[in-house]
């Protein structure tokens, strides 16, 4: 398997999330999703609670402390795109070691 | 798609983590069996493609939208495990730092999205190419329709949920068929940007798209050239 192109291929895929996360996401739609619209209409919407982490520094895909509504969003989509990443590649990684070590046992003396 | 805390009950709540751990759990032990080099960093990054198009709300309806919720375009790109671990990944990322689904409802986020959407999702998509010729275009239209079919089924699965342990009082017929009805036209953004995706990469790198492997060109195997033996 050539691993540049791999890598290539990697690369172009994460500066296509990030543009998306960071040009796309502040012109998303702000409207009520299909369950929300549903919880609304249905006349439960007013159950729900505050979630724990809505003072969060990242809540409800923002950056708290960023005035412009804009770039709070697609800062908070970039730091998003990165930490899934981050947090992908580390999971993978040692999902990946573990069917290496379980297929050759005995490379390590 | 995230249900908030405060929707469904502790006790549903909690059976739904239970099931989910469980589901994750299973997922996790085969994706360690059978992850091959490449696939790792392919699965982080379509983590990361996934959360970035969840932020994407399309407009469906007279003040509603809807957003990717990325079930069979992770398992058709990297398998059933691997791909159901990405949905339950970015379902913890926006859980956890972004407010976005309930801290209680994870279980049953994870469930509906990962699960249901996912591994669902991705039995549909080879039950559709099952009955499909054996070519590519058939491997895009065999995941735009299975992505459809995965966000109908996703929002079933939290019709259920709050029929079991919804704490609001509903006429059930109703909200079945409120939930079903925005469902179907949030699924056809999803179809779209599902096939969009998955013909953009069998297009780059088709050995990449895990739901078409049948396809590549077989390897053929033969004894090595013996080096340096004269």
């Amino acid at each position: 398997m050539d691993r540049k192109t791999l890598l290539l291929f990697i690369a172009g895929g994460l500066i296509v999330a990030l543009g998306l996360a960071f040009f796309v996401s502040p012109l998303a739609s702000s409207s009520p999703d299909g369950l929300e619209r549903v919880a609304i209409d249905q006349g439960f919407a007013g159950t729900a609670d505050e979630h724990a982490a809505a003072d969060g520094p990242l809540a409800d895909y923002g950056v708290k402390g960023v005035e412009d509504e804009g770039l709070s969003t697609g800062i908070a989509g970039v730091i998003g795109v990165a930490v899934t990443f981050g947090l992908g590649m580390i999971l993978f990684g040692l999902l990946r070691a573990a069917r290496a070590r379980r297929t050759e046992p005995a490379s390590d003396a | 798609m995230h249900i908030p805390d405060g929707f469904i009950n502790a006790g549903t709540s909690l059976a739904a983590g239970v099931a989910s751990a469980g589901g994750v759990g299973v997922c996790l032990k085969r994706a360690a069996a059978t992850m091959e080099e490449k696939q790792a960093p392919l699965a982080g990054l379509v983590a990361a493609f996934v959360f970035a198009a969840q932020m994407l709300n399309f407009p469906v309806a007279l003040g509603t939208s809807g957003h990717l919720l990325g079930g069979v375009l992770a398992t058709v790109l990297v398998g059933p495990w691997a791909g159901a671990i990405c949905i339950a990944l970015v379902l913890f990322v926006q859980a956890l730092f972004f407010a976005d689904g309930g801290l209680s409802a994870l279980g049953l986020n994870v469930l509906n999205m990962a699960l249901i959407g996912g591994l669902g999702g991705f039995v549909v998509f080879r039950g559709i190419r099952g009955v499909l010729p054996r070519t590519r275009s058939m491997v895009v239209a065999a995941s735009a329709v299975a992505a459809g079919v995965s966000v109908v089924l996703a929002s079933i699965g939290f019709f259920v949920e709050y029929a079991i342990g919804g704490v609001g009082d509903v006429s059930l017929g109703a909200m079945f068929a409120a939930t079903v009805g925005v469902h179907v036209l949030i699924g056809i953004g999803e179809a779209v940007i599902t096939g969009l995706t998955v013909s953009a990469v069998l297009a780059v790198r088709p050995d990449l798209v895990y739901g078409a492997r049948d396809l590549l060109p077989r390897l053929e195997i033969r004894p090595s050239e013996p080096v340096g033996r004269n």
